[in-house]
């Protein structure tokens, strides 16, 4: 029988989990680069958990994604293991790039995720061209694009969604709109604050959310992702969310006032989640304690694997600059 | 002279010229305060010179090259900052196609005096899209000049002659040198190192190396690793401008030591240093003792994994080495 919220508790207890395991995967990463054992830089995705988990929800394993600097959410989400991811960022050999890639990167085709991008907007034309390669394969998949406020602005956004429109593509443009580029308000960015304003400028519908209602995101993209799996072209969905960190860890984050990120505090997605199954399902403080013990000995055994795992043998510096040659196969395999 | 950082002696060119010529301004993302700059290059220059002439950006590479050519073309002065080396590739088209051959493409009409500084380089565990050392590119592009500091009194000295130059000028920071400190002149806001100089950064008789940005650190101390373990005497030079680049100081000391190493942290394969080795060879070969040694990162992306990193860009090691191995090979 149907739920009364038209919403199976069941399924949204296990979205709720995801969103439970990408803030604690983001705090465990910021703890240890704090301490000085993951290299390179660290972008936290913290106050986000909605957008990613609402955005994937009805994705299968076969559609794809792009993401971002911003992306351990998104890629968690979309089913990479904690273990793979952790030990990348660790700079191991078992990390999803081996080692090479690093947070701002993170790839796993198997898991549809064609890739986190260190270049603003720079997955965007690529998510317009793995929907090209979708729509001339066959078949229902669908690409979603991830990308900041920050990127609406790049050349790379116009130029790939008026593509994707055009040609009528299977994608979903997800702008995750959390009101900041670095220190840059997006106000001082743009004056369009309407996306339905830009989507019309190419042709496509456009729908803003709140994204720290999970409900809200995963209902804009289910209209979305049927649109694309019905061959109806692609939607831009504006997704309206907060960091609760700096731009990356260590960002001490002087142009925003501690009133505005309280503020936000205060709108957390995963508050407003655990709230709905305590109203509408049989959700307790022991449902709760199950899923945040699992949870973090997900996170703990991860860490310990990506530690404990070796590093990159010294000949792989030098190995797959190029593929080995013509194997007349598709890229994926 | 006064004893600061490299950061802190950018910002002193920038206020001073700033100062200097009301044409003069800023433009990039997050350059205005409070961030001044992801790197803090431009930290409080917007609370004293306004936030119309130090003014931040859209995410919007080629724009912003593009506004700063625009800008030049009829009147201005502006330093572009673009935040990474690697993200000028956003901007190519304006850089290359246009900023560069304005002038010569107009018969001689227009002048482009605007500078590009941007930063990055290896080292940091920045991974491949935050870690390219692209000065080969650029060198290669008539029409416009190429500049990489290695120490404070050069950042400043440097940047100030880029700025008053009628050129564009890519003016690249190595992120690992902005903290290191040394002596800035002070005393004259006019004191300004002339492009396309090399500097004589240690005398010797038996070797020239042949370096610019962060790794003339690396080449000192080779040098001085070289003298101590195996008496050998390394001159350094300090190229600072990649193009138009000092051929005569070069050519100078290669015909005095009789061999050379030239090193960069930049791709190898392409890179500068064959630009300058095959100068040596076609203008001073009757000199050559022994084979010109390249150093170079190998040809691989800047890998992640800061063990792999350190195999794939070279540093004081891969230098000695050269400087050795060359040594070893002279016909004496
Ligand atoms: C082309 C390009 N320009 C600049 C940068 C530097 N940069 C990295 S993240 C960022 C801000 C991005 O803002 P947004 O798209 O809103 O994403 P958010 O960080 O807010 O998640 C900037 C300017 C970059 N990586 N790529
Ligand atoms: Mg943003």
């Amino acid at each position: 029988m149907m739920h009364p919220t038209g919403r199976d508790p069941a399924w949204v207890a296990t979205l709720y989990e995801r969103m439970v395991l990408i803030r604690a995967f983001e705090e465990a990463a910021a703890r240890l680069y704090e301490k000085g054992e993951l290299p390179g830089f660290l972008h936290s995705s913290v106050g986000q958990e909605a957008v990613a988990v609402g955005a994937t929800a009805l994705l299968h394993s076969t559609d794809y994604i792009t993401s971002t600097h911003r992306g351990h959410g998104h890629v968690l989400a979309k089913g990479v293991p904690p273990r793979a991811m952790f030990a990348e960022l660790f700079g191991r050999e078992t990390g999803t790039n081996r080692g090479k890639g690093g947070s701002m990167h993170v790839m796993d085709v198997a898991a549809g995720v064609l890739g986190a991008n260190g270049i603003v907007g720079g997955g965007i034309p690529i998510a317009a061209g793995a929907a090209l390669g979708i729509q001339m394969l066959g078949g229902e998949r669908v690409v979603v694009a991830f990308f900041g406020d920050g990127a609406l602005n790049t050349g790379a956004f116009h130029e790939a969604v008026n593509l994707a429109s055009v040609w009528q593509l299977p994608a979903i443009f997800v702008c995750e709109h959390n009101g900041y580029a670095e220190s840059t308000p997006s106000s001082a960015a743009s004056r369009v604050d309407d996306i339905a304003v830009r989507a019309a400028a190419y042709g496509l519908p456009g729908f803003a959310v709140d994204g720290n209602d999970l409900f809200a995101v995963l209902d804009a993209v289910e209209r979305a992702i049927s649109r694309a799996r019905q061959g109806e072209g692609p939607t831009l969905v504006q997704c309206a969310t907060y960091r609760w960190y700096g731009h990356y860890i260590g960002d001490p984050g002087a142009y925003r006032s501690d009133e505005e990120v309280a503020a936000w505090r205060d709108r957390d997605p995963i508050v407003r989640v655990s709230a709905w199954l305590t109203e509408h399902a049989t959700w307790d403080a022991e449902d709760e304690a199950v899923v945040r013990e699992r949870v973090e000995r997900k996170i703990g055994e991860a860490i310990d694997f990506g530690r404990a795992s070796p590093r990159p043998a010294p000949e792989s510096a030098l190995a797959d600059v190029y593929a080995a040659g013509a194997s007349n196969e598709g890229a994926r395999s | 002279m006064s004893d600061m950082t490299f950061r802190d002696a950018l910002r002193l060119a920038l206020a001073e010229e700033l100062e200097r010529d009301p044409t003069v301004m800023v433009l990039g993302e997050d350059v205005a305060d409070p961030l001044g700059g992801s790197y803090r290059v431009t930290l409080g220059l917007s609370t004293r010179f306004g936030a119309q002439r130090i003014r931040n950006t859209p995410i919007s590479e080629t724009a912003i090259v593009g506004a700063g050519i625009g800008a030049a073309l009829v009147g201005l002065r502006p330093v572009v900052e673009v935040m990474y080396m690697d993200f000028l590739e956003l901007a190519m088209d304006q850089v290359v196609s246009q900023a560069a051959k304005a002038r010569y493409m107009s018969g001689g009409q227009v002048r482009v005096p605007m500078v590009v500084r941007c930063q990055g380089g290896p080292g940091r565990a920045a991974a491949a899209q935050h870690s390219q050392l692209l000065e080969a590119w650029f060198a290669h592009v008539p029409g416009l000049k190429v500049v990489v500091p290695s120490t404070p009194a050069d950042a400043r000295g440097l940047l100030k002659s880029a700025i008053r130059d009628d050129n564009p000028v890519i003016f690249f920071e190595s992120n690992l040198l902005y903290n290191v400190r040394g002596d800035v002149p002070q005393d004259d806001a006019d004191t300004v190192t002339p492009l396309g100089t090399a500097r004589l950064v240690r005398e010797g008789t038996d070797i020239t190396v042949v370096t610019w940005g962060a790794m003339v650190h690396d080449a000192i101390a080779a040098a001085e690793q070289a003298h101590a373990r195996w008496g050998v005497s390394a001159e350094v030079l300090d190229l600072r401008t990649i193009s138009p680049w000092d051929r005569e100081a070069v050519l100078a000391s290669f015909r005095k030591t009789g061999s050379a190493v030239v090193a960069h942290q930049a791709v190898r394969q392409g890179g500068v240093g064959a630009e300058i080795a095959a100068t040596l060879y076609e203008e001073a070969l009757d000199y050559a003792d022994a084979e010109i040694a390249r150093v170079g990162a190998a040809f691989a992306p800047t890998p992640f994994s800061p063990e792999l990193e350190r195999i794939v860009v070279p540093g004081v090691d891969q230098i000695l080495d050269a400087i050795v191995t060359t040594q070893a090979r002279r016909g004496g």
